[in-house]
This record gives structure tokens, sequence and C-alpha cells, in this order.
């Protein structure tokens, strides 16, 4: 009846497991009492649940990563204090079957549930502001490739209570994910929660591309588009090129696991290295869909807190692109040391370097940015100068690791764990939270603490210097990822620093969560409260609409003639805000068959994780009845009114008359007039 | 008070940094025992060098910008729509095309000199060989020409070339020395090699660098680089085992799973083992996989180590 699940699979024997079950529970029942006994279902259904609008996905997106990093950094540290203790023959707090599914969980929900959907969340919320567009191509595609994210983040946390999660590594490299050597369910909540999110992220590559290629405003040639568009765009491309191959690898290895097919065994002609190239096909232009978009966030932070013209544009948009192709050529670089021939390894070798050509130009323009600007060293601007630094060096170490003859010294070792954090975390997450404290004005209407957002800087800086510098030292000395406890009793000492590192990114994590909660608590004094729409005085387009953005986004489509229009029409002094006549606008209605599909995929999926047939079909047959369902409903838009428009946006132009008013007489507080003067 | 605070944080990392550094100096990468090792020392401190040249002046810009060009500094110059100039473009381009082309060059040189298949004996040398097979969770060792075989610990001469052919009897390992250099991919089936060499006598730890499952943690070896006579003293002590293997007997019990393996000697091997281990996997039938000892699930207390052996054993079924 419930295939292989029992009892038994509920791991009531581990106290650390027990305990943040009961945690969960407590925490769930305290957000379901207190949604219910503030009557907000109805409004988290209608506007959240069932939305459309890509602002609230991007939204969406943004908090379920941060509530995922929260679960990710705590494996972090589980697994930073084991190494700190396991010295010289100890075993540390954690059997190596449980640290191995540290590993491998903290590597999935990082790149999958945390860096994956806060850069889809920054693309929902901004991309189609900057286009000028009122929202994106397929606003329901968008809702569901949301839940269906959601669906796979869920059961990977199902895993934590029910069963286990794969111990593979966060590739699951065969055959150590075949069935043979994990029989458990472990692997097959990888197959799933990535298969259904996997999906939901081709959809979303899908709908951004063709809502960049076909929803501009009129004007906006594609060299007027702002370098996070630009590189949104290419890291779309990127996840349409490369997350099939992904999709197409996880099916071979269910057809292996659940049919006994030999794809990807060792014997009967299987073949497990077709697994690992198949599988860094998809990876290495991974790395890229996180961090082109962090570069887009660092290219539009780094324009506006200079004031002052993004340097070399077109350099950058190229760079951009060939970074994009040249992401394809390189996925032999992840395992050199398979032996393939020295040429071979050369060619993939040199390949590699070559995109630190067009990394190394766009360091360059930012930097020839902020050369001769007036900068604010505002938090972003933190960030930016922060990644800038480690970034360079986690460059650095990338091409010491693309030389093949040294890579068959440091493959495996903890220089690749620093070097991956060095760049992931010093490119895509100083990027993100840039990005966070950039535009969160723009879709709440209240800017950030800019006291708590400098101190979760300086303690995430700090504590990756702390965790990540000792782990390169360690690696010439031979110490590997992955291993849960040591001989190495000289090693210690390293470890020990590297754990404090970590806590110290904690406290970064819990200051970014201070930041929000003091934000919103101040969020109508005049010092947070953003009614101007602009309050960076920023360049782009996504700055000429009120904050939060009306859900149509913009009263009048508006009409570019060059790069930075908004920062010209500003200058011109013709920026249109409140001027009518106003039209109705067309817009998407909400959706319920995005989170119904999703549901039932979630279904599917821990269906089949456990091989409850029945459920499973129960499940594919609902997704199937719930697409066709969406597919015959015919009532999917409206208009909204000329007069709505009209009342809204004469809200807006009365907020920034206020906000015009109040500068006046606190001409200290608007920190972006005090630029200085030319020459 | 604020910014004497930062400068003692400053302060601390800049000497804590210098103390990671000086660790460093030591370690087996830096104070190789081999020839292969050396040159890729020379190799990763050449490529190091190399890139100062653009991050130095990068860490160095970037702070310095920041702080010529603040907002509050009124001494320098604004230029707000300056946004190209093409001869800042042409060297930011070409600065890093021409490290790339020198390291390119390095990369095809290096890449053909220290290609692990590539034999490093001299004419007239002999080179030494030893087969290792990556286990679930132990290297078993392999001397054709010794007709001896041992575990978790490997001995050749030093100022010997050695080749040491890598396979695997379960999932993918890899097989490095760190002392010596290059490490290599253990892989069923497939029939690898590295050539190493060590220069001074001593004993090198060694492992599997790449994770296997839950016993990987403890699949490292002792690797003794002895001088002739030692190693003739230690294959004397192989050969005074009691035990033998041969894929028929003794190779499958070997091969369950087991964690933190002992040494183990076989005064006799047959000559045929390591490529009868090799050819099982293209055979063309099935080959079965024993189960994990202690289970897949969380290892828990003794009493339920048993449940789970039987867990396992029918997941195997």
């Amino acid at each position: 009846m419930f295939g292989k699940l029992g009892l038994d699979s509920i791991p009531f024997y581990d106290p650390i497991i027990v305990s943040l079950m009961i945690m969960t529970a407590l925490g769930g029942a305290v957000v379901v009492g207190g949604v219910t006994y503030y009557r907000k279902w109805g409004y988290l259904w209608s506007e959240w649940v069932t939305s459309v609008d890509h602002k609230k996905i991007g939204i969406m997106y943004f908090i379920v990563a941060l509530v995922m990093l929260i679960r990710g950094i705590g494996e972090a540290l589980m697994m930073r204090l084991q190494l700190a203790i396991a010295s010289g023959g100890s075993e540390g707090f954690l059997p190596p079957e449980h640290y191995d599914q540290l590993f491998t969980t903290h590597g999935v929900i990082m790149i999958f549930f945390v860096a994956m959907p806060m850069v889809i969340g920054l693309m929902n919320l901004i991309v189609p502001l900057q286009i000028g567009a009122r929202d994106v191509a397929y606003p329901f595609l968008n809702n569901l490739s949301f839940w269906l994210f959601v669906s796979g983040a869920m059961i990977v946390n199902l895993s934590l209570f029910i069963g286990e999660f794969g111990t593979t590594g966060w590739l699951a490299y065969a055959p150590l994910s075949g069935i043979e050597y994990s029989p458990g369910v472990g692997v097959d909540y990888w197959i799933w929660a990535l298969q259904i999110s996997g999906i939901g992220t081709t959809l979303t590559g899908i709908n951004f591309f063709v809502t960049i290629l076909k929803m501009r405003a009129p004007g906006m040639k594609m060299f007027r588009m702002p370098i996070f568009t630009w590189t949104s765009l290419c890291a779309n491309v990127l996840i349409i090129a490369s997350f099939p191959i992904l999709t197409a690898t996880i099916v071979l290895l269910t057809l292996d696991r659940y049919l006994g097919m030999n794809f990807f065994t060792n014997d009967l002609g299987g073949n497990v290295m077709m697994y690992v190239n198949l599988i860094w096909a998809w990876g290495h232009p991974e790395v890229y869909i996180l961090i082109l978009p962090a570069f887009g966030v660092f290219s539009e932070v780094v324009a506006t807190y200079a004031r002052k013209r993004l340097f070399g544009y077109t350099t950058m948009v190229w760079a951009t692109v060939a970074i994009t192709i040249l992401s394809f050529v390189v996925w032999l670089h992840h395992f050199f040391t398979m032996g393939a021939g020295a040429n071979v390894n050369a060619f993939f070798g040199i390949m590699t370097m070559i995109i630190a050509i067009p990394t190394g130009v766009k360091v360059f323009n930012w930097l020839f940015t902020m050369y001769r600007g007036s900068i604010e060293l505002s938090v972003p601007m933190l960030w930016l100068i922060g990644f800038i630094i480690v970034f360079t060096i986690g460059g650095m170490t990338g091409v010491m690791l693309s030389l093949p003859a040294a890579n068959f010294v440091l493959h495996n070792s903890l220089f690749v764990i620093a070097h991956f954090h060095n760049v992931i975390i010093g490119g895509v997450v100083f990027g993100m939270m840039a990005g966070m404290y950039y535009w969160f004005p723009k879709a709440f209407g209240f800017k950030l603490d800019e006291k708590w957002g400098k101190r979760s800087f300086w303690c995430w800086l700090i504590g990756f210097l702390m965790a990540f510098m000792p782990l390169y030292v360690l690696s010439f000395d031979g110490a590997v990822r992955r291993m849960s406890s040591y001989e190495a009793t000289e090693w210690q000492p390293m470890m020990i620093v590297a754990f404090i590192g970590a806590c110290i990114i904690m406290l970064g994590i819990l200051s970014t969560l201070i930041m929000v909660a003091v934000s919103i608590k101040n969020r109508h004094s005049m010092k947070y409260a953003d009614l101007s729409g602009d309050p960076w005085d920023g360049r782009t387009l996504e700055w000429a609409t009120s904050s939060p953005a009306p859900f149509y986004n913009f009263a009048h489509l508006p009409k570019i003639s060059g790069i930075d229009d908004f920062w010209r029409q500003k200058q011109e002094g013709r920026e249109a805000i409140g001027t009518g006549p106003y039209q109705d606008i067309h817009m998407p209605r909400n959706t319920i068959a995005g989170p119904v599909i999703s549901l039932f995929s979630m279904i599917f999926g821990f269906a089949l994780v456990w091989h409850i047939w029945w459920l499973a079909i129960v499940g594919g047959i609902g997704m199937f009845v719930a697409f066709i369902a969406r597919v015959a409903n015919d009532d999917i838009d409206y208009y909204v009114p000329a007069a709505e428009v009209e009342r809204i946006e004469t809200e807006h132009k009365q907020r920034l008359e206020e906000y015009r008013e109040w500068v006046k007489q606190h001409p200290e507080e608007a920190s972006h007039l005090q630029v200085r003067m030319q020459g | 008070m604020r910014k004497n605070l930062y400068a003692k944080a400053a302060g601390l990392l800049l000497l804590l940094s210098l103390f990671l550094l000086l660790g460093g100096c030591s370690s087996a990468l830096m104070d190789p025992k081999g020839q292969i090792g050396a040159e890729q020392r020379t190799l990763i401190l050449t490529a190091f060098g190399i890139m100062q040249i653009v991050v130095l002046p990068v860490i160095g810009m970037t702070l310095f910008f920041a702080w010529r060009y603040r907002r509050s500094n009124h001494n320098a110059a604004y230029t707000p729509d300056w946004a190209h100039n093409t001869w800042v473009e042409v060297v930011v381009w070409l600065i890093p095309c021409v490290i790339v082309l020198f390291l390119a060059g390095l990369t095809w040189y290096t890449s053909n000199s220290l290609d692990p298949h590539k034999s490093i004996a001299e004419e007239d040398e002999e080179t030494f060989e030893i087969q290792a097979v990556a286990m679930d969770w132990k290297w078993l060792f392999i001397y054709p020409e010794q007709g001896i075989a041992s575990v978790n610990e490997v001995a050749f001469p030093a100022d010997t070339p050695v080749r040491f052919r890598v396979s695997s009897a379960s999932v993918m390992n890899s097989f490095f020395i760190p002392d010596l250099g290059s490490q290599i991919y253990a892989m069923a089936g497939m029939d690898n090699d590295v050539h190493l060499i060590a220069d001074e006598e001593g004993t090198y730890p060694g492992r599997s660098t790449n994770y296997s499952g839950s016993g990987f943690s403890g699949m490292t070896f002792e690797a003794h680089a002895t001088s002739d006579e030692g190693f003739d003293e230690w294959v004397d002590e192989v050969r005074e085992s009691s035990d033998s293997i041969s894929f028929d007997d003794g190779y499958l019990e070997l091969l369950k799973p087991s964690r933190n393996h002992p040494v183990e000697y076989f005064s006799e091997v047959s000559p045929t083992l390591y490529d009868d281990i090799l050819h099982t996997y293209h055979s063309g039938e099935p080959v079965e996989v024993l189960p994990n000892e202690t289970g897949y699930k969380f290892a828990k207390s003794d009493d339920q180590d048993e449940q789970d052996m039987s867990d396992s054993a029918e997941a195997a079924e």
C-alpha cells in the first residue's frame, strides 16, 4: 500500500533530526496559527499564491531562498564543527553517513534552492521593469515555474524527516548513485527534487528569453538594454541550452534505478564517465547562470552609486556573450584526472583560461566606472568592492585549477572547495545581497536599514576569509573534500579557524534578517520610506515608476531613446510621472493552475521516491487534468479601467510631491543630492 | 574609537594570513618528494606569480578608487559622462590576453610533459609496475613481478620510476600520494595509469580523493619509498604471510565493504588478478555488488546495526 514507506522510515533515533522536527512543527504551528488568527488566508491565496505578478513571484522566490539559506548554513556549521573536532582518530559528533548526507544536501540546497531562486527572483522582480514591460511573456508559466520550484524544495525538506537524502555528493556521480551502491531512497529524493524544480527552471528560461526578446518598450533596442537585462538574457539562453541536458541525464539515471537499465552502471555496457561528462555539460553552464546576473547587478550598482555612466557598455555586452558561449566548451576541466589524453586536457584547460579574459575585462570596466566617479559608499557599493577583491582571488585560483598539470594535485582537494566558495560567495551571494538591498525599495516601497546592511557585509567578508582561506593552505597538505574525519592533527587549528569563520558568516545572515526586521518596523519613517520611486537617483527604467511598482508597472509604456534613458529624462527634466490621459490596461488574471499542478507534481515525486505506485498515478493524472483544465480556460485576462489607473497614478504623484517637500526641508537626508560638481 | 577597532581587526587578519602562508610552506605540495611533484610545484608558483600582474593592481585600484573618488572628497575629479576610451579598452583586453597566451603555452607544454600516462623512465631504465585496485574502502596493491599483494600499504624503491596501473572494483575513486604528485581516477573496468617517482626515501600518506561512500574517510594507505635493500626486505616480509589471493579464492572475501581496513599482506597472488578484475566488467554478465555491512541508513547504536544489515541485504535482493 505504501511502497517502501513505513513508520521506521522516520529517523526517530537521531536526536538532531527529532529536535529539528519539533522546532519545524512548532514554527509551522505559529505561522499557521498567525495567518488564521489574523484571517490572512484569503489575502495570501489571492494576492500571492495565485498571483501571476512577476514582482510578487520574484519576492516569493527570494523568501523561499532565504529560508533555505538558513538550512544550508546550518548544515555548513555542522560540517565545519565536525571537521574542527574529528582529527587524529576522533570520529567527531556525526557518523560518516550523516556527514555525507550533510554535504550532499548543503550543495543541492545552496545551488538549486538558494542561489538559483535568488537569481531567478531578482530577474523576475527587475527584468520586466527594466525593459518597460507590463509582465513577462507567459505570466501563468511564471507562476507554474515558481510553484514547481517550491515543490522541489519541499521534496528536499521532506527527506529530512521521512527517510533520508542522498549521500552521494551534490551531483550524484554514478555508479555511486546507482541502485546497487545506493539502495536507499536518498538518491530518489535527489532525482525528483531536481527533476521537478529543473523543469520549472527550464520554463523560466524560455519565459524570460521570450520576454526580453519580444516585450521591450518601444525604442529599446538590444544595445540600449540595461546590463542586468543583458546578463539575464544570457543566463536564460544558458538555462534553455543546458537544463535539458540535466533533465535527460537524470531521466537516464532514473531508468537505471527504477527499471534496471544500464546507462551508468559499471557492468553490462554502462559508462560511468558518460554520466560525469553529461552532468558537467550542464553543471558548468549552471555556474555561469548564477554568476552572470550577479555581474549584471554590480554593473547597475556601480553606475548608480558612482553616479556615472557604466564604462564600456558595448564591451560589457560582448564580454557577457563571450562568456555565455565559452561556458559550453570547458566542462571537462571538472575531471582532468579521468586521464584523457594530454591534448584533450590542454584544450579544455586553455578554453577555461580564455573565459578569464572577458571576465577580467568586466572587472576593469567596473573599476573604470568608479574612476572619476562620485562614489557613495552605501551598502551595495561595499558589496561591490568586496566582490571585486574576493572574486579576483577566486578567479585566480580558478585559473590555477584550469592548468591540467596543476589540477592533478589540486583536484578533489579543499582547494576546489575554497575556490568555488570564493567565486560563489564572493560573486553570487555578494551580488544577490547587493541586489536585494538595491532593489528592495522597488519591491516594498521602503529602504533597508543601512547600519545592519553594513554589519552584514563585514560579517560575510571576514567570515568568508576566515572560513575559506585556511582551506587553500590545508589543500597543499593533501586535505581532501568530503572526508568526515582525518588523521593529521596539524590540520586541526586551521579547521577550527574555518569553523569560526562559518560562525561569523552565520552572524552575517542574522544581520540580514535583523536588517529586514528593523526596516519593516521603521517603514513609515521618512528616512526609510521610498515615496519617490527613485531612492538612489537611478539610471534605468525600473526607477521611473512608483515604489512599490503598481501591478501594471507603467501607466504608459515608456519610449526609449538611448542607454540610461531614465537618467537622461531626469537630466533634461522630461520625466513623465502622473500625466494623463490614461487608457485601459490589459492584464493577466491570477491562476490556481500553477499551485495545483505543482502540488500534484510533489505528490507524484514523493510517491515515486517511495514506490507508492497508485499515488504516483494519482499525482500524474492530477497534473495532467489540472493542465488540461487550464488550457481549456479562456477567462485568463482582463482590463484595468483607465479610471483605476488614474487613481493609482495620482496617489503616486501626491506622494512624490510630499517627498519633494520633505527633501527641501531635509537636504542632508537625500545623499544623492550632495554629489560633487564636475571637474 | 571605531576606526581603531577596524584597524585592529585588519591587523589581526593580516597576521593571520601571514601565519597561514607560513603554514603552507612545509606542506606536501610545496615541499614535494618526487620529480613530478616538484615540477607541479614550479608550475603552480609560476601561474600564481604571473597572475599577480593582474590580481594585485586590481585589488589595489579597487581600494584606491573607492577611497579617492568617495563622494566627500572634493579634490577628486568627477566626469559623469566619461564612459568610453579606446586606449583603456584596448589595454584592458590586451593585458589578460597576453597573460592567458603565456599561460596557454605553459598549459600545452606541461599537459604533455606532466601527462600522467607518460613514462618518466630514462631510455635504459626499467619502470617498476604496481597495480592498484580501489575497493570499498581500501586499496589493493598487486606486484605482478614479485607475485605478491598488499592492502593499504604500498612500497617501492626510491629513485625508480613507478607505473601505477589503477582500476576499481567498486565506484569511482582517485589514487593520490600528495608528496609525489599527480593523482588519477580509479574506475571499474578501466585500466588507468599514473607514472610517479620518489626522489627521497620516506613514508608518505596516500589516499583516495574521490568520495566513494561512507568509508571514504578511512580509505588511506601508506606509501613507503625505500632503498633497494629496504624494498627486498619488505617483499620478504610480505612473503612470510600465510595468505594468498586470486580471483576465485580470497578476492570476493576482500571485496566485502570494510572501513579503516588494516594492512594485509598476500604472499601469493594470481598473476591475472588485475586483468580478471578489469574483465569482469566487460564480460556481459552482471557483477554482483556486495551489501554494505553498516547499512545505508545512519549508523545507529550497535544493536540496530544488525537490523540494518538484514535491511540492506533485503534491498540488495
